[in-house]
């Protein structure tokens, strides 16, 4: 078969798609994201968008327990939100095979923290296989049905930012043909009551035994023996840096099945080397069972449990290379912001005006924390917005409600936000809460939601209404505005902070990256009109600077949004050429 | 085995440039790993990629001090990665200047004389009008192709080879545009 340049995450939905897999949902999250919508083009199996993680895994469970292959793919902190049916979907097990890909994110690329899912397998005592490379993206994705079927478990299929982001050469097969298999009534496997479920507990410890057996001799754990004194145990990325790092200098313990971990094969590679290091980005879990087995290893007292490791880096703890040298001049930081006509920034401008209390979320508006808008107060997790305001405004005194909000996106919002809304109207805080509907899944790169009216393959979709969604939860009062019409956004938003009951507020436009958007003519800045005041700047647009006292805009990014026109006290700012 | 490193400012295009470069290595037969940015650096954030080619190819990442070429979308981008460009390498940027936002608040200001910044490193470096060449090729957009048209010498190929790869990771309908740049970018030699 034909070999391919493919994205890691682009091969584990390769890797998915060849092992026959019929069912598929996620909720995307990067660095996890594409291996969905790469799943999306292949007809021969159904996959969907779910609202959220947890609502992913049920459905892709229940298709397993059908007799189906079935798959979810989510990021580190999805599989926080999807943990419940997991772990006990490890008491179930499955009927057709059951995959879940979770990519974490060291370095915190694009996420809120840096936790480790390796903690996940242990702790729910489901095998986890991490591939180091494109061609074991596919592979590793196509054997975790296999293994789910084998050892009835569901598999988890760890990646990481680097690994799920790199390219590299994949050789493709065929599909397999797997029929779904029959159903079958099966309640002692299948309900999980004490009772039943007390049973089906001793079949997960037996199968953890089973399992550590096949960690000691399947071949996706290998010792590459190169007779050197400094032995490496690693996985995913972690070896590739190791093996840039030392080439044929070092002996490697590769694992591929990082749980549950073998004792005798690292024993056996322990004899064969001087010096055993442990090479492991974030926890040190591959360590502590190494101890705790009386295995005598290097690891975090050498190396971080925080951020990436890097070739320079491991060559510099344990053979004491100097770091390369640095940059030679210091360049100004330059952090992601709010793009040239993004809906928030409008709104931003004036929750700041105001000086409210803000209760953020995850999504792009999250940037709104950033300078010069800086008006974003937390952000903690998918739909904490919502219910930590409600927290907010009751622990402190009844005024603070009057000066405090709640933003969230509009997929954020059917991820997790309905529930802590449905939570205010019923224990009865005065809340504002501001649903930022721009349309689409913006941050992680456009994907289709319930309120898109379209379906992960762009289809036809019932289009969800965020309006009536609030109504039938109990919120009476619902209102719409554009946050481009400043003046309105503040009307409505006094108006609301100063009422008793619970609001809601859509500030509705849609993400000026949609192709449906069409940029308008840009702005320019009539220099014999601007006085250099620098009230335009006071928006964050990337388009406006100052040149030689006065403002200007590059034509070549703006949107011609007019924003900033209505910042400007002059009239200087212009559509069209000055 | 040549290590390139491609810098810029989320939205810039860097993923068809780095899609570019490592379909070319691919043509050479060699292995080829790229390492891409998605997800929040892409909203207006500094952006890095790699592509690394050779007989075998472990890290996908480059390490610093260990590129061949760097390309830069921006100049203070140059100045950022400058580093990361081996002794003797070069470094090939478009003189665009993007203002990142502690500039444009006032709370930082842009670096001034980063050409002769640029002399401090052991590296070959070629300063290219992308902006306007691309604009002189019918769109901005294009800016990411004159520029690999400016390196492309550096990068080694003959003229075949390189249009060769602008068929294969170019769509269709921006063919002609793109083969105007990057012939535009490779004048500038």
């Amino acid at each position: 078969m034909a070999k391919k340049m493919m994205l890691g995450n682009a091969a584990v939905a390769r890797g998915v798609y060849e092992a026959g897999c019929h069912f598929v949902s996620s909720y995307p999250g990067t660095p996890s994201t594409e291996i969905t919508e790469c799943l999306a083009t292949y007809e021969e199996l159904h996959a969907e968008w779910a609202p959220n993680e947890k609502v992913a895994v049920e459905s892709a469970m229940g298709a397993s327990i059908a007799g189906g292959r079935a798959f979810s793919a989510m990021k580190h902190v999805g599989l926080n939100v999807a943990a419940d049916p997991i772990f006990t979907a490890a008491y179930t097990g499955v009927n057709g095979g059951a995959v879940i890909a979770v990519a974490d994110d060291m370095g915190m690329h694009s996420s809120q923290n840096e936790q480790d899912s390796r903690h996940y397998a242990r702790a729910s005592k489901l095998p986890m296989l991490e591939p180091a490379d494109s061609q074991e993206c596919k592979d590793f994705a196509k054997y975790a049905f296999t293994l789910s079927e084998e050892y009835d478990t569901p598999v988890f299929l760890r990646l990481s930012t680097r690994i799920s982001h790199s390219q590299s050469e994949v050789e493709l097969g065929e599909r397999e043909n797997i029929p779904v298999k029959p159903y079958e009534k099966n309640i002692s496997k299948y309900v999980m009551m004490p009772a039943k479920a007390k049973v089906r507990h001793v079949f997960v410890e037996e199968r953890e035994l089973k399992l550590r057996e096949l960690a000691e001799t399947t071949p996706l754990n290998r010792i590459e023996d190169n007779g050197a004194k400094i032995g490496v145990i690693v996985s995913g990325i972690a070896y590739q840096y190791a093996k840039e790092a030392f080439g044929k200098n070092a002996s490697y313990l590769k694992l591929g099945l990082v749980y549950p971990l073998p004792v005798k094969l690292i024993e056996e590679f322990a004899k064969k080397v001087e010096t055993l290091y442990v090479i492991e980005e974030l926890d040190d879990i591959f360590e502590t069972h190494c101890k705790k087995h009386g295995i005598n290893v290097i690891g975090k007292e050498l190396f971080s449990k925080i951020g990436e490791y890097s070739p320079e880096l491991i060559r510099n703890k344990i053979l004491g290379v100097p770091m390369p040298q640095g940059p030679q001049d210091a360049a100004p930081v330059r952090p992601p912001v709010l793009c040239p006509g993004c809906p928030h920034r409008g709104l931003f401008y004036v929750l700041n005006k105001l000086k409210l209390a803000v209760s953020g979320d995850i999504g792009c508006y999250t940037l709104g924390a950033q300078p010069p808008l800086e008006s974003v107060d937390t952000t903690l997790c998918m739909g904490a917005s919502i219910s930590g305001l409600h927290g907010m405004n009751l622990a402190q005194d009844p005024e603070f409600a009057k000066k405090s909000v709640a933003v969230i996106g509009d997929s954020t919002f059917f991820h997790s936000g309905m529930t802590g809304l449905l939570n205010i109207v019923y224990n009865q805080s005065p809340s504002t809460v501001l649903i930022l509907d721009n349309s689409i899944t913006g941050m992680t790169g456009h994907q289709q939601n319930p309120g898109t009216g379209l379906t992960l393959q762009n289809k036809p979709a019932p289009k969800a209404n965020i309006e009536a969604i609030c109504r039938a939860l109990g919120v009476a009062r619902v209102s719409v505005v554009d946050p481009n019409e400043v003046k309105e956004v503040e009307r409505i938003l006094k108006e609301e902070l100063n009422t008793p009951e619970p609001s809601v507020i859509i500030v509705r436009r849609p993400c000026a990256l949609l192709k449906y958007v069409k940029p308008q003519p840009a702005f320019s800045v009539n220099r014999d009109k601007c006085i250099g005041c620098k009230l335009c700047l006071k928006i964050g647009c990337p388009c406006i600077s100052m040149k030689d006292g006065k403002a200007t805009i590059d034509s070549s990014i703006c949107t011609g949004c007019d924003l900033c026109s209505k910042m400007c006290p002059k009239g200087a700012i212009e559509r069209g050429d000055a | 085995m040549p290590n390139i490193l491609i810098v810029g400012v989320g939205g810039q295009g860097s993923l068809l440039a780095s899609r570019m470069i490592g379909a070319f290595y691919k043509n050479q037969g060699l292995t080829v790993k790229v390492s891409e940015v998605h997800g929040m650096s892409q909203r207006g954030g500094s952006v890095v990629t790699y592509v690394r080619a050779g007989e075998d190819v472990a890290s996908p990442i480059i390490p610093v001090g260990e590129a061949d070429v760097i390309l830069s979308f921006e100049e203070l981008e140059a100045l950022r990665w400058a580093h990361y460009a081996k002794e003797g390498g070069a470094i090939v940027y478009s003189t665009q200047h993007i203002s990142p936002m502690p500039v444009i608040t006032g709370a930082a200001e842009y670096p001034s004389e980063i050409p002769e910044k640029l002399t401090k490193y052991n590296v070959r470096q070629r300063a290219v009008d992308a902006l306007s060449l691309s604009l002189e090729a019918g769109n901005v957009k294009a800016a990411n192709v004159v520029l690999i048209g400016a390196a492309s010498k550096l990068l080694g190929g003959s003229d075949e080879d390189w249009a060769k790869v602008l068929e294969e990771v170019v769509p269709a309908k921006f063919i002609d545009l793109n083969r105007r740049a990057f012939a535009l970018g490779a004048e500038q030699e």
